[in-house]
């Protein structure tokens, strides 16, 4: 584990060039930073942000055809504002524009903005408590318009109104934008900000035209004429849209970036499964490009053989994980099971949790269900192998589980189970309805019945597993079972909301109608303090070590099991030149997009 | 006649405010909530969904909810989809033609099937030719929509390159080759189900055929040296369809409802795939207008089949 002394040494190191940027990123994600944060430190330590190496080849704008995507979960509306989930956001994606995205190494790249923040060219204020940016010249709307510092401040305060009830309030609540001329905006933090890299940038940073929106703020928001027929600054100009189906652009001759978009025309068909979305672009050749592909490795791998496209895997994903329920789940206090003032029976019990995490086979995870698309990790983020120190290994061993359950005095009772004091090691495990999650299941029940505990499996239609509705019992944030299992989504710039999850006021609980973000139930002071300290931390590493500190507590204390870290999946045309990005939408260089003619 | 249509209209408009306050009933007490998917996102606060959950009265008794969704509907307002924020009545009316035509095509297909082929197995029964459609029938109809569908994207689509799988609404160009493409596209989900179908019905019409062929006035006429066309033609066909007919009639808001599964193997943008889509998101508004619209063509198709049933047929009479 990097203390902040360590971690100073090694960004120095960093800068110097003595030691590669790539790598110490890689590492950084090892211990439970994103990309995003990590270029964010280290921008602050003076190490610039770097470029991409894609490069762009054709030489005129168009001529391209039709760019074919197929995303087997249709956008049902075009507003960023609106957005729930990435379906919509990529919708907008094509219409829509940022000032800056997350290229797939964590660097900001310029897109509406003309230049990225930093504290040397005093954009950026050295306490982290404004961001100055300067948008691009000469950028025009659909309809013609010109893009203004008005736009963006319109943005902020059509977003933050609570009365629009907008999904992207959380990135522009806390903050201040006025306009410093007509092409420059400066952004205010309530408090120093060391992630200042949210608001406007990535998928929720997309602008929406001030004088298409004006007229419907706050309550009539979703009134306003243009949330079906969007007008952006974006490479595509919108055509048709129906929602859940299909959404069509064509060419925007008047884009801001020289020579592109190479296609004549861009749309997004919806529906479906991602097996056949799979098939459609490997096998038959129908479309270019799909998203997501929930598919088994082996078929896709059969797919492939085909050499119409091939398959890209690319960082950023989610950790699929196992929760360790902290509260009884079995006992009612005050109307709510799974209640805090209720302790776990046995999974408080230190050994009880190390020999589950030993019982958890990774590697068969990876091997048989989820291929490429699932690497076997111990930490809560990836974990790329040389990176691994000796305590957090990803071991499977029934027989060290065994020893460490005689020792702790759990014996094999009458039926074959394990007990200690009359309670008995039985489990109900649940998670949502879905071939690999149940296939999972399986694996550790077989493994857990080998060493004596019994374990029943629950799985639950994804769409309630994950509802927060108040009255339903089976959702994940009720947690009424011992351990269940699901991914949580890392591209979230900020591991600081990430790391919400874990702290004490956030318990899940009936008070808070079970929106709270900690469903372990997990209570631990040292963490507690470690979370407060790193929200009054303006100096980016030492809020970096904070975190690792964090991930480690987590990890040590076996709060959750990582089971596997999940890459994006796309399926490529191969005769498409794209770049993906984790940590941002699929598509969010499709300006940048080519095909081979 | 008239004081029959008289009463069975009168009964519609209880039927229809019954089946409304069960379907709201049900899904309101049902499981699952629109916003689901903010929840998942830890950067989206919890006030947000909170927010949405008022704005759109989902916080109100169900009674009281119940009651805005009449008035409204009453009113004309369809209501207005969770999910994608525009009137429900919108979201039908895109999803209508596709739906009309292709699973209008199929009813067709089915037909042009099963009738022919029925009537000439039951005018010839246990021939060659009946075992042979029988047996056909038995397997089109017992083998799934998703298991036939599958097959023929891999054998037509995957294997011999000859049509395209995924149904796309917005095809450029004009003309014949327009056209042309349309009817590439249609015809696996089509022949999918038009082939299900007709096999449902063809045993159908073959069984009815059965019961009037060997009836006194057939054998009458022919007895009377008419020839086997005008016999089949005229006697036997025209009264062994009245039931048939009126199946036919029963069968018909399905073309509404759409062929969920097949839709959604195929992609084809119908209303069952937005019924199954609405359905999955817990999108109320779009569910009650789309069941809803299928509760009133149910009733009114029935109708119509009683109706049909006796003036086609002169030995029933209503009281």
């Amino acid at each position: 584990m990097l203390n902040e002394q360590q971690l100073r040494q090694q960004i120095e190191e960093v800068r110097t060039g003595r030691r590669s940027r790539r790598a110490f990123l890689r590492e950084m994600i090892a211990l439970g930073l994103s990309a995003p944060f990590v270029t964010q430190m280290l921008a602050h330590s003076r190490v610039a942000m770097a470029a991409s190496d894609f490069k762009y080849m054709p030489a005129r704008a168009g001529g391209g055809g039709t760019l074919k995507l197929l995303w087997w979960q249709g956008p049902t509306l075009l507003n960023p504002h609106f957005a729930i989930g990435t379906k919509d956001q990529d919708g907008s994606r094509m219409f829509y524009e940022p000032l800056a995205g997350w290229d797939p190494d964590g660097n900001l790249a310029p897109i509406l903005a003309a230049e990225i923040p930093n504290v040397e060219s005093g954009t950026v204020d050295k306490d982290l408590n404004w961001v100055v940016w300067k948008l691009k010249q000469g950028v025009k709307w659909h309809d013609g318009q010109p893009f203004t510092a008005d736009d963006c401040v319109f943005n902020w305060q059509y977003a933050s109104d609570p009365a629009t009830a907008a999904t992207t309030f959380g990135s522009y609540k806390d903050i201040k934008v006025s306009k410093l001329d007509d092409h420059t905006i400066k952004v205010e933090f309530q408090k120093p900000k060391p992630f200042w890299a949210d608001a406007f940038v990535g998928p929720r940073g997309m602008v929406i035209p001030k004088h298409l929106f004006e007229q419907y703020r706050g309550g009539s928001s979703r009134e306003a004429p243009a949330n079906l027929a969007p007008v952006g600054t974006g490479p595509y100009l919108f055509v048709d849209f129906k929602p859940g189906d299909l959404v069509r652009g064509k060419i925007n001759p008047n884009y801001h970036m020289p020579n592109r978009p190479y296609f004549d025309a861009i749309e997004m068909k919806g529906g479906g499964d991602a097996v056949s979305a799979a098939r459609a672009v490997l096998q038959t050749g129908e479309y270019d490009f799909a998203w997501n592909m929930q598919v088994e490795d082996a078929l896709l791998r059969r797919l492939e053989e085909g050499g119409k496209g091939h398959v890209e895997i690319f960082a950023g994903g989610n950790i699929e994980h196992i929760e360790i329920n902290n509260t009884d789940p079995s006992k009612e206090v005050d109307g709510e099971r799974s209640s805090v003032k209720t302790t776990h029976p046995f999974l408080t019990d230190p050994a009880v949790r190390q020999a589950l995490s030993l019982l958890v086979d990774r590697l068969s995870v990876e091997k048989f269900i989820y291929g490429r698309t699932g690497k076997a990790t111990a930490n809560f983020i990836n974990n790329p192998r040389q990176f691994v120190s000796k305590d957090t290994s990803y071991e499977f061993n029934t027989a060290k589980a065994t020893d460490i359950l005689d020792q702790a005095g759990w014996k094999p009772g009458s039926s074959g189970i394990r007990e200690k004091n009359g309670i008995k090691l039985r489990l109900v495990f649940q998670t949502s309805i879905n071939a690999p999650r149940q296939k999972t299941q399986e694996i550790v029940k077989q493994a857990c019945q080998k060493v004596g505990i019994d374990v029943e499996i629950k799985a639950v239609p994804a769409s309630v597993y994950f509802s927060s509705d108040v009255g339903n019992s089976d959702t994940y944030a009720k947690f009424y079972t011992d351990i269940q299992m699901f991914s949580t989504t890392m591209n979230q710039p900020d591991p600081g909301d990430f790391m919400r999850q874990f702290l004490s006021s956030e318990v899940a609980s009936k008070d808070n109608k079970w929106q709270g973000r900690n469903i372990t139930r997990w209570r631990n002071d040292d963490y507690d303090a470690l979370y407060h300290a790193s929200e009054y931390e303006t100096d980016p590493v030492k809020r970096a070590a904070l975190f690792i500190q964090m991930n480690d507590l987590v990890i040590k204390g076996v709060v959750i099991i990582p089971v596997v870290y999940r890459p994006s999946v796309a399926a490529v045309a191969t005769k498409l030149h794209v770049l993906l990005s984790g940590w941002d939408s699929y598509i969010w260089n499709v300006y940048d997009w080519y095909a081979d003619a | 006649m008239l004081g029959y249509l008289v009463r069975r209209l009168s009964l519609t408009l209880p039927s229809l405010l019954g089946i409304s306050i069960v379907l709201f009933g049900l899904l309101a007490l049902a499981p699952g909530d629109p916003f689901s998917d903010l929840a998942t996102d830890p950067s989206i606060p919890p006030s947000v969904a909170a927010g949405l959950r008022a704005k759109f009265g989902l916080d109100d008794p169900i009674p009281i909810r119940y009651l805005h969704w009449l008035v409204a509907m009453l009113h004309g307002d369809w209501g207005f989809s969770f999910a994608s924020r525009i009137n429900v009545s919108t979201l039908i009316v895109q999803r209508l033609p596709t739906t009309l035509a292709v699973i209008g095509a199929s009813q067709i297909l089915a037909l042009l099937i099963a009738v022919p082929i029925g009537v000439y197995a039951g005018v010839k029964p246990y021939s060659l030719f009946d075992q042979v459609a029988s047996s056909l029938a038995l397997v089109g109809f017992s083998l799934p929509t998703f298991f036939t569908g599958l097959v023929f994207i891999l054998l037509f689509s995957v294997e011999l390159h000859w049509l395209p799988f995924v149904y796309r609404t917005d095809i450029g160009g004009s003309g014949p080759s327009l056209y042309w493409a349309y009817v590439r596209q249609a015809i696996m989900p089509v022949a999918v189900l038009g082939l299900f179908q007709g096999a449902a019905w063809t045993r159908f019409v073959r069984a009815s055929v059965l019961d009037v062929v060997h009836l006194d006035y057939v054998i009458t006429a022919r007895a009377k040296g008419l020839s086997e066309r005008v016999v089949v033609f005229k006697h036997i066909v025209r009264n062994a369809l009245i039931p048939v007919v009126t199946l036919v009639a029963l069968q018909m808001p399905i073309v509404f409802g759409g062929a969920i599964i097949t839709e959604q193997i195929f992609r084809v943008p119908g209303i069952g795939s937005l019924l199954i889509s609405a359905i999955l998101a817990n999108d109320t508004p779009v569910i009650m207008a789309v069941t809803f619209v299928f509760a009133c063509l149910v009733i009114l198709f029935n109708l119509i089949a009683d109706l049909l049933y006796g003036w086609l047929d002169p030995r029933i009479s209503y009281r």
